[in-house]
């Protein structure tokens, strides 16, 4: 391994263990019943991944989570990269996605659930809603950003239109579309979570919800655990994808 | 007005009135969706209604405390990380990891803790806000050009007089991102822990009027959240574009 | 005979190694001297250290080995009163407006507001940037931001001046006018001038004395008098002898730009 791959795991053992230690810490504060501790934490969150009852939820929420991704990618990208690249368009929608982006989608939720009716339907809605405009911003930001002296390098090697989206738009645009995907799976995973926790039988976030309610903290950190732990990964995985498209260039959050 | 806020006029305009018209024609049913109409002529009542306005008042009160407290955090947080490079590399993949986490998980946590108050609300809109202001800060001390870090040498600053005149004023040019971020993320956290569990706010009333299948008022206070959280944004918006955009060239910002 | 102004004795400059890469010497070794009062520019191909000698003049690098003097004392590591410098990037402080940029380090030295007022007024009038007091940097040309940064220089009369190619981004016959006014201002303050530049005839028409380096490590190859007259202007460019200097020069560059160029060569 690299000197740089060795440090970078060392880092992140070493925030684990920080982290573990501040929640333990904590703990032994608050007490049992506002916060479990880690160990407890851990093993519960094994025995609910070897429980035959989690896994129907979580094929649920993985296939909700999924469906909405699918759906804020398919209507974001193509809308962020057209809006980026027509520019009187991009000039008329940019304060809308601002203004979009920035409203507590929660205040959306009774209409999701009045027009969709309750279910995956409902769940899918909330989720897309949530991963759509950031992945709109930042493709239509990246496209906007294309320097202009590509394009005109582009005309001087007389390049047909399918060759310079190809050769040129595209790797140009990249890396900051990347960046879009993957704060737009972040915020469609909390958003389908937050959209199965009310009106939903099934699902990562009902237990959630069910839990909350009940102030069981062992269950709602050892489901919290879990998600965060998917989360993370799948976040560092795009991560990765993300800094080797920026060569180097520090990715927005 | 320019072009673009025009054609925008007419295009919010145009898309109001098509849900006017199937909202009035019968085809979208009143239990479902109330017409467009209806919502505004309903903001009359609510905000004359004293209970109401006292509602919207606790929740601004608690978003602007929450805001307050991110920006404040925030900024010296990210001010401190950029001067720590070590530390910073090790709790960089959290920052970035940070809006995958359901933060609002923590809730009953905050309430074992905090109380059944305004405070647990106020903790999740902070928790919410605080990592956008970290990274825009950091964003902003990490982009101080060299150049003028060696101009402050020649000019014989001493190290403090270097950070007040010259780093802190640069780094404050790029945090309106996170400034903006933050408003959004502080009103996501607040609602979302009013709706989900609260006896208080805006937030409580929209899923009080959801439950009681009160569509005349629930549209009108889904509407009022929309136009405040809308509104701030987009200002804040405005006065960037306005005195931050003069002071930043376009390949800066 | 008075003290020389500013000596560099044995001068090198090794950057270290870092965990990829070898120790860089950058420059060096270097023995210059600087009259009070004269303009001596250096020339020299690319990646030779040019810069690097002017930051080590100035205090903002620390050399290897050797050492640097300014008005008879050592300069280590710190800028010493009395020293300008225009740099090569844009130095605006983007927040400020050109006023309170030229007036930073007036005020940074807690000259009255009176003064302050007057000194800005006549450095921006001098500079010809007089109607953008009140605008700022980002809405100023790329030409303009840089005679801002002149202008905030001068403010502050430096006894030494040191400028980092500071006309590079701008056009020749812009470029020609913006030295006559840098001679004008070098004539009326009486400070020593110490610029870089990889314009040949810029050099020979602006220097007393120009200094030609090698390709990196950088040293000394040639120092070459132009023996102009103190009131001079670019209509030096009628002379016939700026042909000759400008030759001498290009007959040292030429050799040690392609050896730069070369594979293996130092070039950056």
């Amino acid at each position: 391994m690299t000197p740089r791959a060795v440090r970078s795991g060392v880092d992140g053992l070493l925030l684990a263990v920080v982290l573990a230690v501040i929640w333990e810490a904590l703990h032994l504060v608050v007490g049992d019943l506002a916060l479990t501790s880690p160990w407890q934490t851990a093993l519960a969150a094994a025995a609910l991944l070897r429980s035959p009852d989690f896994w129907p939820h979580a094929a649920e929420t993985g296939g909700a989570v999924l469906r909405a991704y699918v759906l804020a990618v398919g209507l974001g990208l193509p809308v962020g990269v057209l809006l980026g690249a027509h520019r009187l368009s991009g000039e008329v929608a940019e304060p809308v996605l601002v203004a979009l982006y920035s409203i507590p989608k929660i205040a959306l939720y009774p209409v999701i659930l009045l027009l969709f009716g309750i279910g995956m339907a409902a769940k899918v809605a909330f989720g897309t809603i949530h991963g759509v405009v950031p992945v709109a911003i930042f493709a239509m930001n990246a496209v906007r950003a294309i320097d202009p002296i590509h394009l005109r390098t582009a005309r001087v090697l007389r390049l047909p239109p399918i060759a310079l989206t190809r050769s040129i738009l595209l790797p140009a645009a990249v890396p900051g579309i990347v960046t879009g995907l993957r704060v737009g799976f972040a915020l469609t995973l909390v958003g389908t979570l937050m959209g199965e926790m009310f009106a939903a039988q099934r699902g990562v976030g009902y237990v959630l919800m069910q839990a909350m309610g009940v102030h069981d903290m062992k269950t709602i950190l050892s489901v919290t655990l879990i998600l965060v732990a998917v989360a993370v990964a799948v976040s560092v995985a795009m991560l990765r994808v993300d800094r080797r498209l920026h060569h180097g260039a520090t990715p927005a959050a | 007005m320019s072009r673009a806020g025009w054609i925008r006029l007419g295009a919010i305009g145009a898309l109001v009135a098509a849900v006017e018209a199937l909202c009035r024609a019968g085809i979208v049913s009143p239990l479902r969706l109330l017409p467009p109409s209806a919502m505004v002529l309903g903001l009359g009542p609510l905000l004359t209604s004293a209970t109401m306005l006292a509602q919207v008042a606790r929740t601004l009160a608690d978003v602007g405390i929450a805001l307050a407290l991110a920006v404040m955090v925030g900024f010296v947080v990210g001010a401190v990380l950029s001067a720590l490079p070590r530390v910073r590399a090790v709790v960089e993949p959290l920052l970035v990891s940070y809006y995958a986490v359901p933060v609002f998980v923590f809730y009953p946590f905050f309430i074992v803790v905090l109380g059944l108050n305004r405070y647990p609300r106020i903790a999740i809109g902070f928790l919410l806000a605080v990592v956008a202001m970290i990274v825009s800060t950091l964003n902003g001390f990490d982009r101080v050009p060299p150049v003028l870090l060696k101009t402050a040498r020649v000019l014989r600053l001493s190290r403090v007089e270097t950070v007040r005149r010259v780093i802190l004023p640069h780094a404050v040019l790029y945090v309106s991102t996170g400034l903006k971020l933050a408003v959004a993320y502080a009103f996501i956290g607040v609602i979302a822990a009013e709706f989900i569990m609260s006896g208080d706010g805006i937030g409580y009333e929209i899923a009080f009027a959801f439950n009681n299948f009160d569509n005349r008022t629930l549209y009108p206070l889904i509407l009022l959240v929309l136009l405040v959280s809308s509104s701030l944004t987009l200002a804040l918006h405005a006065w960037e574009r306005r005195y931050v955009a003069r002071q930043t060239t376009q390949e800066a910002r | 005979m008075r003290q020389p102004h500013a000596v560099l004795e044995g001068v090198t400059r090794v950057y270290p190694g870092t965990g990829d890469r070898p120790p860089l010497r950058a420059l060096g070794p270097i023995d210059l001297t600087l009259a009070h009062g004269e303009f001596f520019a250096v020339v020299g191909p690319s990646g030779c250290g040019k810069s690097t000698l002017l930051e080590l003049v100035a205090g903002l690098q620390t050399p290897t080995d050797g050492r640097v003097v300014f008005e008879g004392t050592p300069v280590r590591g710190q800028v010493p009163d009395g020293v300008g410098v225009v740099f090569q990037q844009d130095a605006s402080f983007p927040w400020a407006t050109v006023h309170d940029n030229v007036a930073f380090g007036l005020r940074q030295r807690g000259t009255p507001a009176v003064e302050v007022a007057r000194r800005v007024q006549s450095a921006l009038s001098l500079m010809g940037l007089a109607g953008f007091a009140s605008a700022y940097p980002a809405q100023l040309s790329g030409g303009m931001r840089q005679r801002m940064c002149i202008a905030r220089t001068l403010v502050l009369e430096p006894r030494l001046i040191l400028l980092d190619e500071p006309f590079g981004a701008l056009d020749q016959q812009t470029r020609l006018l913006m030295g006559d006014e840098l001679l004008k201002l070098w004539r009326t303050t009486g400070a020593t001038v110490l610029l870089i530049t990889h314009a040949l005839d810029e050099a020979a028409v602006l220097a007393d004395r120009i200094g030609v380096m090698s390709a990196r490590p950088g040293r000394l190859l040639d120092v070459i008098e132009t023996h102009w007259p103190k009131d001079r202007d670019s209509r030096l460019l009628e002379r016939p002898e700026l042909a000759g200097i400008t030759a001498r020069l290009w007959a040292h560059l030429r050799r040690e730009s392609m050896a730069a160029l070369a594979p293996g060569g130092a070039t950056p």
